[in-house]
């Protein structure tokens, strides 16, 4: 926008709640990027660490929307300050379901009893870098208020879904060769299905800052290329 | 007629941006390339908007900017004013209401106007309700008895009066004397209800039961309202129009209007970072 509110509190507080959000998504980030490392590490102790730090996520989404039910119920925000404050609560909504997922992952951590097999390692730190090289922009994104890069982000997810179907195939093969595998890889199969939804989380959190921005949702289909839910298992 | 020098920058004015459909049967009344002169001092810039039937259209915009003198263009309130000069046109079923055969008595009884304060006669709520069909020459007891109880259910004030229709109508209160009018408006059956401010020396409750009112008398009367109130713009009306400076800078859906405005101007006075 390009000017200030007459009521300069009200820009101290959409600057609040922003300023909240984009602390979820740094968190939210580095959750994710700390669950893989402990992961291939097998850190036991980091990941204990990890499960425990999800509550400051959780604790500032409740944060957001405090501020969120505020802002509606005292200034009765329209137009592009409603698409920000609705746009901050459904940011935060997505951002604390990746902080779970990047729970989620710690917690395999403790189930698994060693790390990963060395071949693994390749395919997940490829997803774990796209995912939160993805996440990073779309907070760049929303930041800035940049549509065109939320939208570029939007499109990128493709290469998170294709990433995640060949190590789906990878862990299958697994499997197959010694039934001894099938335990740590269903493991390492939730734990790279939870770095895919984090990709849709981030996809979501796209669409919202290019609504935000535009007040208009993309027109296309969302690109979509995880069809591992159809994939037959020979 | 040749137009005034006007101090305003031409190009900082883009042409209005319009998203309501225009034209058709749908349209209670075409306003067309108006313009309104007070003396030399222009007061409408091309205004073009057609104002959907049966729909409540609200006009917007910070004080000076037009939206009262627009209202008052549409049943011919401005002609009180001297010196006053127009230009474009402004339809009513096809017909140019500033054209040379219009009897601006008969247009007005077209056109019911409510005013900012409740302006009840000094006389019973009764003769008040049925003034315009008493001017109109009406006289049978029964056409009148029954268009003030119609008029009062209309403006649900009926229950509250019903049992003192012979008092005077001084003696209701504010909320209820702007209801009063509001019966008197359509107690001649207009085709359009003009609200200028209705609400604004209302309390909170009168406020919200005027509203209600608006929205049970849309369908069967095209109203416009203008407010400064931009909540109640956007609580009752169907189509927003924002004006400012003597022009209209968007005419919209009430829904688009206050979600995703396309104009800036719009954008920046509704959400309160004018000036």
């Amino acid at each position: 926008m390009s000017q200030q509110h007459t009521v300069r509190e009200f820009d101290t507080e959409l600057g609040d709640i922003r300023g909240a959000v984009l602390e979820m998504g740094r968190l939210a980030g580095g959750q994710a990027l700390s669950a893989v490392k402990a992961l291939l590490s097998g850190d036991v102790g980091r990941a204990h660490f990890i499960i425990e730090d999800d509550r400051r996520i959780d604790a500032l989404q409740s944060e957001v929307e405090d501020k969120v039910f505020r802002i509606i119920a005292r200034r009765q925000p329209v137009a592009h300050d409603l698409r920000l404050v609705i746009g901050a609560m459904r940011i935060a909504n997505d951002l604390e379901r990746i902080g779970d997922l990047g729970k989620n992952v710690a917690k395999r951590v403790l189930a698994l009893d060693s790390p990963p097999h060395r071949r693994l390692v390749p395919g997940i730190n490829r997803l774990r870098e796209l995912v939160v090289m993805q996440l990073d922009a779309v907070m760049n994104a929303y930041a800035q208020e940049n549509a065109d890069a939320a939208e570029q982000v939007w499109r990128l997810d493709v290469e998170i879904d294709s990433t995640y179907t060949s190590l789906f195939r990878e862990l299958l093969t697994y499997m197959m060769e010694d039934p001894r595998n099938i335990g740590s890889c269903a493991h390492l199969l939730f734990c790279a299905k939870n770095m895919e939804r984090i990709g849709d989380h981030v996809t979501n959190i796209a669409e919202t800052v290019i609504y935000m921005v535009t007040g208009e949702l993309p027109q296309e289909e969302r690109p979509k290329t995880d069809k591992t839910s159809l994939m037959p298992i020979e | 007629m040749a137009k005034t020098v006007s101090a305003l920058d031409e190009r900082s004015f883009p042409s209005t941006v319009l998203h309501v459909r225009e034209g058709g049967q749908g349209v209670a009344l075409d306003i067309r390339d108006f313009n309104l002169w007070y003396g030399s001092a222009q007061a409408l810039y091309d205004v073009s908007m057609g104002v959907q039937r049966g729909a409540v259209t609200a006009l917007i915009g910070p004080s000076g900017c037009g939206k009262s003198t627009l209202l008052r263009s549409i049943n011919r309130m401005n002609d009180l004013i001297d010196e006053l000069t127009v230009s474009g046109s402004i339809l009513v079923g096809g017909e140019d209401i500033y054209g040379g055969s219009t009897d601006v008595i008969a247009l007005r009884k077209r056109m019911g106007m409510v005013f900012q304060k409740p302006n009840p006669f000094a006389m019973s709520i009764y003769d008040n309700v049925v003034y315009p069909l008493r001017v109109d020459g009406v006289s049978s007891r029964r056409v009148l008895d029954e268009t003030c109880e119609r008029a009062l259910k209309g403006a649900a004030l009926w229950n509250e009066v019903k049992d003192r229709l012979q008092q005077s109508a001084l003696g209701l209160s504010g909320g209820q004397q702007q209801r009063l009018c509001i019966a008197r408006a359509i107690a001649a059956d207009p085709e359009v209800l003009l609200m200028d401010e209705p609400c604004s020396a209302l309390d909170p409750i009168a406020t919200a039961r005027i509203e209600e009112l608006i929205s049970e008398l849309k369908g069967n009367y095209s109203i416009v309202i203008v407010t400064h109130n931009m909540q109640q713009a956007a609580r009752v009306s169907d189509n927003t129009a924002f004006m400012y400076l003597g022009r209209l800078i968007e005419y919209g859906g009430t829904d688009d209007m206050f979600t995703r405005p396309r104009s800036s101007r719009t954008e920046d006075y509704i959400t309160g970072r004018f000036g």
